[in-house]
This record gives C-alpha cells, structure tokens and sequence, in this order.
C-alpha cells in the first residue's frame, strides 16, 4: 500500500494537478484576460458584466459563460466532410500541449517530511537517503535527459491537427488554411530548435528542470538573476520568442487562421471542438512561456531564495526560512513568471499587424534561421575560448 | 523630346533604370534592408504604446461617470485613465436637448387633445407612418379633432417633419425616450391614449387669443415658460 506521498508522486497524479488543475484554469482564463487586456490597450473596458449574482469579480466569471456557452452549442458537422479525421482533429491540436507539459518544472523537489523545518542544502548532500528526504515529490512529470527535445517531437504533432481539420472540412479554404499552417511551422520549428542550441551549449544539458537547478555557471548560486539565461543568451531569447509566437499560430504569424478576414483550417468547426482548437491556441501560450520561464528566466528560483531561505552571501545577510516557506514561494515564482509572459503574449498579439506570406517566410528564412545559426557559432566560440572546453 | 523619353521620365516609382539599350533595359533592384525587415525597431516602439495604455488604463481609476457619459465633456482629470466607454445600463449618456424621441401628443387646458386633424402631419411624413381619422369636435371655436390618431413606430423615421408642419405644438417629439421593444409588430404602433399618456399640457397661442397672447400664457403658467 503506497503512502499518501508516494501516491502524490504518481505521474498521472501530478499531471492532474499540475496540467488539469493549474494549466487548464490559466488557460481558460487567458481568454478572457486577452479581451480585457485587448480592451485597455485600445481605451475600452472590455469584458466586465458576467456575473453569478453579485459576484462580478471584474468580468472573470466571462469564461465560465463561455465554455458553457461551447460545450451547449449544437454540434454541427457539415455534409461530406470525413467524420473520423474531422472528429480526430481537434483531439490532435489539443492532446500534443498537454503531453508537453510533462517536461516542465513546475516547482523544486518537496520534502514532506521536512516540511515545517529548515532545509539546509549541505543537508541533502550528506546524506540523500536520510529518512527526513524520503517520499520526495518532484514537481516535473516527467524528468529525462533529452526534455527539450521531447517538446519539439510533441509539439510538431499539434501542427498535424490543423493540417487534418483543413484537410477534412471538405473545404477548399480550410484546406488552404491547413497548408499555411503547416508551411509556418516547417519554417519557424527550424529557428526554433536551433535558437535553443545556445542555451544547450550554456547549460550542457536538454533537460528544464537542471537547466532551472543549476543555471548558466557553475560559479554563482542559480537562485542569482545573473545566472539565468537571459543574460547569457539575449539573441536565443528573442529567437526563440519569436519563434515561439509563430508556433502558436497568434498574431502577428496568423496567416493560418486569419480570424476576421482570411479563412483558417478550422472555419468548418463549431461549438466545443472549435473550442478545443480555442483551448489549445491558449494552453499552447501558457505553455511556450512555461518553458521560456523555465530555459530564460530561472523557472521557479526565486533571486536570492536558497532552498534555506533568503541569502546574498556579499552582504552576509541572510534569512531562513521552513521548507515549506519556500517551496510556496517559489512555487509561485514560477506561476508569476508564467502569467508575466503570458501577459507580454498578449501585448504582442494586439500590437502587431499580422505579416503578409512573404515576409513571414523571408523573417523565418533568412533572418532567425542565419541568426540562429550565428547564435550557436558565437556562443560555441566564446565557450571553447573562455571555459576551454 | 520625344514621347517615349517623357513617358519614363514620369515614373517616378519602381526600380531604377541605369541603362537603356534597345528594349533591354539595366535596373538597380533596391532591396530592403535587414533592419527595415526584422521590424525589431518597430516592434519595440508599438509595444512601448499599448504598454503605455494598458498599464495607465489599469492602474489608474476611471473618470467620472459625468465626465464619460456626456459626449465632448472637457476631459479635466489628468491623473485618470483613458476608458470612454459608457457602462450602459448602469450609466447613461445625456442626450442633447433637440433629441427626438418617442412622440406624443400635447393637451389642451381643458385636458382635451390639441390636434385638430389637420392632416399637415400625415402628408408630410416621408415614411408615411401617421394616420389620423378626424371627427366632430364638440367644441365651438374647433372644427375638427382626432377620432384615430396612430403612429407606426416601427415605420417612423424620426425627422421629425410632423414636429415642424404641425400648426398648433400638437404632437411633439421631446419625450427623450427611445421607441419600446415590442414582441409584435403590431404593439410597435403607437395610438392616440398611449400619445396622450406621455402628453403635456400646451399652453402654447392657438386661434383667437389675440396679440398678446404671450403675456396672458406667461400668467397663466405656473413656470412662467411660455412653450409649456
């Protein structure tokens, strides 16, 4: 009989939690926060009236009403589309993000048994198997060598869902929208692996959760915000960015839904499956940040937050903290790290104009690729001479 | 100068011509620039003003309801946000003094109806949206009064034409209310009680009051307001 711990360590249990419980909710919320958002950059109030009786909570009860609002519309299937794949298609768009998120580190590994008291990290490094360590919970799904790579492999099978509902809707149009998502992707999944070469590099490792642990340099603690990626990676970053933004298929690289006048893959669609296209354009958001939190920004360290407490060892202060302190707050370090760039996602998309064909081809060819390219160079050469190896 | 050379010498945009020989012609194709193509310049500018937006629109509290809901209020408040729109339910735009809304009809000191079916309102309706059956009036110094005066709301087109051919303030147009919701195209015509219901007494000169009318009614209202 598994402890309750060991149960919590469960990788279907902890993606429950941490997927179906956190990611989901934020991702639904996002699409009322991007019409609020939206709102107030161009001077308008947005979204604010849904309420349950007097609980208005500023119009966030909006996507309640507007799942139910899916989940009841009819469900309409067009004639001579073809039913299995128009039926698999959003399954496809929505399964892959929800897979990828197994590889990111929500949080630092907890010790429940060491909960309410302070951890000290020379601790952990006598002896490992003390039974104060023991039921360890880590919060990653799923923890292996090649992390990064796994998302890109997963994350190019969602690009298969809007080609297949193009392709089934027995619609001309769809069907052009299908291609142009699959053509932007092939473009931009080339920049996109190759800006996080640099990062690899950096780091030596492909793997989010010891990228967050250990950070650029093995010389400063990984909770110092120097140590994370974004200082020793700034073109990675932009890179993977853009690149990024292009995977989610928003604006300004929409060319394959095109929303109000160019018709998408999934014009055919409606009610809860054109939902889960909806859901996963905002999960896959939640997602891309999740990992530029993770690979750029330090995932879940807190600056200057050991897993002892609060210390900047320059000016000999320090302040310690319960594990459990700890854990909480870095915990929420990595939610509001997400939520920050999940919020920059949105500014971007209702501040640029969508690109036309050509020059989103000519931005991924001939500028992230050849500047991804010179990333990984410049960055191999500054390792081979600075750090000799 | 011949026609051909002026006709190049007139485009002023595409590619530059180096040399001309024969029907070959050399161009100097101009490319865009890196810098102009990555749109980073660009891009940083436009967030940094819906940044601007979003973030003052956020923190900072709305202004006043009066200030919003009033079109061309002077916007006195610096330290508010942007937000202009106007919650409706809640808050209400005032509406300009000459706002034409829902008509009805004016009475007589006596409570009667002004009108006196003339039928200057029907025929000047471009929407052809009043109709009136005109009876007996009982009284000596009027002919005529309305038996069935209706107006077809759903017809009307608010110009307010029978406002300025009526001859005596009969049917008006300043109830500042919009026309009602109806479920039935028929509950969207509006009869003589409903105008009446919405109707004010007018005092206004109306045949055999002589010159100095205007004295007489300023009297005999308690407002002083004449067009009352």
């Amino acid at each position: 009989m598994p402890s309750i711990w060991q149960i919590l360590d469960f990788p279907a249990v902890k993606w429950l939690f941490l997927v179906l419980a956190l990611v989901m909710p934020l991702a639904s919320l996002l699409t009322w926060a991007e019409r609020r958002q939206s709102a107030m950059m161009q001077d308008r109030l947005g979204p604010n009236r849904a309420n349950i009786g007097p609980i208005k909570l500023k119009g966030i009860l909006h996507f309640v009403a507007d799942a139910l609002k899916m989940i009841f519309k009819e469900d309409f299937i067009p004639a001579n589309v073809h039913k299995g794949l128009f039926a698999l298609a959003p399954v496809l768009a929505l399964a892959p993000v929800l897979i990828a998120f197994a590889i990111i580190p929500f949080g630092p590994t907890i010790y429940p048994h060491h909960a309410l008291t302070v951890l000290h990290p020379g601790e952990l490094a006598i002896d490992p198997n003390a039974p104060a360590f023991a039921d360890a919970i880590r919060l990653q799904i799923f923890s292996v060598d090649y992390g990064l790579i796994f998302y890109f492999a997963v994350l190019t099978l969602a690009n298969y869902g809007g080609t297949i509902a193009g392709w089934a809707s027995y619609n001309k149009w769809a069907l052009l929208g299908g291609l142009r998502s699959s053509s932007q992707m092939m473009s931009y999944e080339v920049a996109m692996g190759l800006s996080l070469m640099g990062a690899f590099l950096v780091t030596g490792t492909l793997e989010p959760g010891a990228i967050v642990e250990h950070g650029a340099s093995a010389s400063l603690p990984a909770a110092n915000p120097f140590n994370w990626l974004w200082l020793w990676q700034p073109v990675g970053l932009v890179l993977f960015f853009t690149a990024a933004i292009a995977e989610t298929k928003r604006a300004p690289f929409d060319i394959p839904e095109g929303e109000p006048e160019i018709i998408g893959y999934f014009v055919e669609y409606s009610g809860i499956r054109w939902g889960m296209f909806f859901l996963a354009e905002f999960i896959e958001i939640v997602f891309i940040s999740a990992v530029i939190a993770s690979v750029f920004f330090g995932g879940w360290q807190v600056p200057f937050l050991d897993a002892d407490g609060f210390r900047i060892s320059s000016l000999g202060w320090a302040l310690y903290l319960p594990h459990i302190v700890v854990v909480l707050l870095q915990f929420g370090a990595f939610g509001l790290k997400v939520v920050l760039l999940c919020m920059f996602q949105l500014l971007i998309r209702w501040t640029l104009p969508r690109f036309r064909a050509d020059q989103l081809m000519n931005l991924g060819w001939k500028l992230l690729l050849p500047l991804s390219l010179a990333n990984i160079m410049v960055t191999a050469l500054i390792k081979l001479i600075f750090m000799g190896s | 100068m011949s026609a051909a050379h002026h006709e190049e010498e007139t485009v002023t945009e595409g590619p530059k011509v180096l040399a001309t020989r024969g029907r070959v012609r050399t161009v100097q194709v101009v490319r865009p620039n890196p810098h102009d193509t990555s749109f980073l310049a660009a891009t940083a500018t436009g967030l940094g003003i819906t940044l601007k937006h979003f973030a003052r629109n956020l923190f900072l509290p709305l202004r006043s309801a009066k200030s919003r809901a009033k079109a061309g209020a002077p916007v006195d408040e610096s330290w508010k946000n942007e937000i202009e729109t106007v919650q409706y339910p809640d808050e209400k735009v005032t509406y300009p003094e000459r706002f034409r809304g829902l008509h009805r009809l004016t009475l007589r000191e006596d409570g009667a109806v002004r009108c006196v079916a003339c039928m200057c309102c029907p025929t000047v309706c471009p929407a052809h949206c009043i109709t009136i059956v005109p009876e007996e009036s009982n009284s000596k110094s009027i002919e005529k009064r309305p038996a069935i005066f209706e107006i077809d709301e759903l017809r009307c087109v608010v110009c307010g034409l029978c406002v300025e051919a009526c001859p005596c303030d009969a049917i008006r147009m300043d109830t500042g209310v919009h026309a009602h919701p109806v479920e039935d195209r028929a509950d969207a015509i509006e009869n003589r009680e409903s105008l009446l219901g919405r109707g004010v007494r007018s005092i206004a000169h109306q045949g055999g009051e002589g010159p100095d009318w205007r004295a007489t009614a300023a009297e005999k209202s308690p407002s002083g307001d004449v067009n009352r």
